[in-house]
């Protein structure tokens, strides 16, 4: 199963520049209350998150519900106000930009979303569709030029030809999300955003947009990060993965390393969560549990914000932030290793 | 593979250009919503007599014949003659035009203020949005009456006034309808995806949120064409609205046809009936339109 699931060799398209650079990067939502309306509290999304994204790799970001990872995605687009950090995109610090100073940029930032059936307007054809982003940065002329592109985007994403004048509700789950992977790659991006883009699919369905990923990325050499919370599906897509928990990076390290040898202890925790397909070794298995609920984001914990629900918590975890720090080939934010 | 390369020729020189996209619209219109059809049959009808009721009238609308007062519908008189002796199918004819095109007129003026306040309100939202809002509140709460006096007391009587005042009482009541519906639309992901590709604001408005509230739109048309010929009568009533011996609908049916009920129901009855037949109409044709613009209702696939 494990040789069905892991690529042998890490891709050759990565190279060394780096792409995408997020800095100290913080998304506090303001929550107004009281007679004037006033600030007061945030809740903390993200809360100081910094990586490195590196042309043609495929970072993954994984985490529980409400850990920030969507959040972390949508920022990078410039969808959502920076609170504090910086966002650097093709050596350009893009943090505050505006609508108008971001349009040249989005012809290179992409997004894939997680719902095949609320992210394409019923309303429009695939036609209309998949040539929007074509039309909004007047990439190509004429209607026809256009038809002509998007016939080429179809094919590469496994649609047929005469399904071009079809509205999205002919289509299924698994379609829609290849007219959605169609749009992004319109106006060929270098710099691929996917937010779950196979979470609301059928598990039959999920390994072939997957698989459609993994061919567009190694054909285009785009680079993406990928939002999941099945570890399944971020193993076999990512080259580096980052696990996230209650807005912050506890752990990032290459795809291999992270599964053979998780360090932090929420690491651990997720990957004992993964059920081994064999029913006997299922069975006989010891499952690490995490105790407790997430705590709020309004309010984290002081120290490291795993503590209270950590099953090897120190003196120290309760007092000081631990900060990421390289470990072995990864990074890893753990008292346990400084 | 010949057979392949064919189809995908057809499909690529079918450059979205269609002639025939209204006939075909037609097409659809009376194979799958009859009723539909029948509302737009008899909407044209009227239009049609409206427009020619100069020809087809046997009477001039003012033309009085003491003779013939209150004469019952006969083959002479087809709807009947009124206290004064006038033709009353002569009247309809020419009261079509003006209770038809005020009817339309000021029902669309109300639809058109109500789509661009209630998109760019419901999309736009922050302190736009409540300004406009509150300033809809506040013109809300003064009676339509009381501005439309004072307006014609100012500007005259006369069609024109009629039709701004209702077009812009109606659009304005209306654009809280429209608005909420931008609201549940402007949240889908199709909009995010829209802004995320870098469609400005004029496109995601028009684009995108128009056609997906058109449904409510449509809805509030159709149903303010009705609304509007039976307010125009109301003011014709109190001698608001387009003055007599102008014949329209309202005026007609909330007149002198009052004080002869009794004596000569068919005074009232013509008008009414055609007032109802036309609002039906218009509705049957509304809800018709509604389906066939919905993709999602089409039966082919």
């Amino acid at each position: 199963m494990s040789e069905v699931l892991t690529r042998e060799e890490p891709r050759s398209a990565v190279k060394s520049n780096v792409i995408l650079d997020v800095q100290d990067l913080k998304i506090h939502f303001p929550i107004y209350g009281g007679l004037f309306q006033r600030e007061v509290a945030a809740v903390k999304a993200v809360d100081g998150v910094s990586f490195q994204l590196y042309e043609g790799e495929t970072l993954g970001l994984v985490g529980e519900s409400g850990c920030g990872k969507s959040t972390t995605g949508l920022a990078v687009l410039r969808m959502l106000p920076v609170t504090s950090g910086k966002i650097v995109f093709e050596g350009v610090d893009i943090t505050n930009y505006d609508q108008k100073q971001m349009r040249p940029i989005r012809r290179r930032i992409q997004m894939v979303y997680q719902d095949p059936f609320g992210s394409l307007d019923p309303r429009m054809t695939v036609a209309d569709i998949v040539g929007e982003p074509l039309e909004i940065h007047k990439l190509h002329g004429n209607r026809a030029e256009r038809r002509e592109r998007v016939m080429e985007l179809l094919e590469m994403v496994g649609l047929r030809h005469d399904m071009i004048d079809r509205y999205p509700h002919q289509f299924s789950g698994g379609q829609r999300q290849r007219i959605g992977i169609a749009r992004a790659l319109a106006v060929e991006p270098r710099l691929l955003i996917c937010d779950e883009p196979v979470s609301a699919l059928d598990v039959s369905i999920q390994a072939q947009v997957v698989n459609l990923f993994q061919e567009l990325q190694d054909k285009l050499g785009i680079s993406s990060i990928f939002v999941a919370h099945d570890l399944a599906v971020v193993r076999h897509v990512s080259n580096r993965i980052a696990v996230m928990y209650l807005g912050t990076i506890v752990e990032i390290s290459s795809r291999d390393e992270l599964y053979a040898n998780p360090k932090h202890p929420y690491t651990k925790a997720l990957m004992a969560s993964i059920p081994v397909p064999n029913p006997i070794v299922e069975a006989g298995r010891a499952h690490h549990i995490i105790k407790g609920e997430v705590p709020s984001a309004q309010r984290p914990p002081p120290g490291c914000r795993f503590h209270p629900r950590c099953p090897q918590a120190m003196p120290i975890c309760k007092e000081k932030v631990p900060e990421l720090r390289p470990e072995g080939k990864g990074m890893v934010a753990c008292h346990l290793f400084s | 593979m010949a057979e392949i390369t064919d189809t995908s020729v057809a499909i690529r020189q079918a450059s979205t250009k269609r002639p025939n996209a209204i006939v075909g619209f037609f097409a659809r219109l009376f194979r799958e919503k009859p009723l539909g059809a029948a509302g737009a049959v008899i909407c044209l009808i009227f239009l049609f007599a409206g427009v020619f009721a100069d020809l087809l009238a046997p009477y001039g609308y003012n033309q009085i014949m003491p003779i013939n007062r209150m004469k019952p519908p006969s083959w002479q008189f087809w709807f009947g003659t009124d206290n004064l002796g006038r033709d009353i199918f002569s009247r309809i004819l020419y009261g079509a035009r003006l209770s038809v095109i005020i009817g339309l007129s000021a029902a669309g003026l109300a639809t058109i203020i109500s789509v661009v306040l209630g998109i760019t309100t419901g999309y736009l939202g922050g302190k736009f949005d409540m300004l406009v809002q509150r300033f809809v509140d506040a013109w809300m709460s003064f009676p339509e009456l009381v501005v439309l006096i004072v307006v014609v007391a100012v500007v005259g009587p006369g069609m024109f006034p009629v039709i701004g005042i209702l077009g812009c009482f109606l659009g304005i009541a209306g654009s809280r309808i429209i608005r909420s519906a931008v609201l549940s639309v402007r949240e889908q992901s199709y909009i995010h995806a829209a802004q995320s590709i870098g469609g400005g604001t004029q496109r995601i408005l028009w684009r995108h949120i128009l056609p997906n509230v058109m449904p409510p739109v449509i809805v509030l048309f159709t149903t303010r064409v009705g609304a509007v010929i039976l307010a125009e009568a109301s003011l014709s009533f109190l001698g608001l609205g387009v003055p007599p011996p102008a014949p329209s609908w309202g005026g007609m049916l909330t007149g002198s046809s009052r004080n002869y009920m009794y004596l000569a129901p068919w005074m009232a009855l013509a008008p009414g009936i055609c007032l109802t037949l036309v609002v039906f109409s218009i509705n049957m044709f509304g809800d018709a339109l509604r389906d066939l613009l919905d993709p999602r209702m089409r039966t082919h696939r």
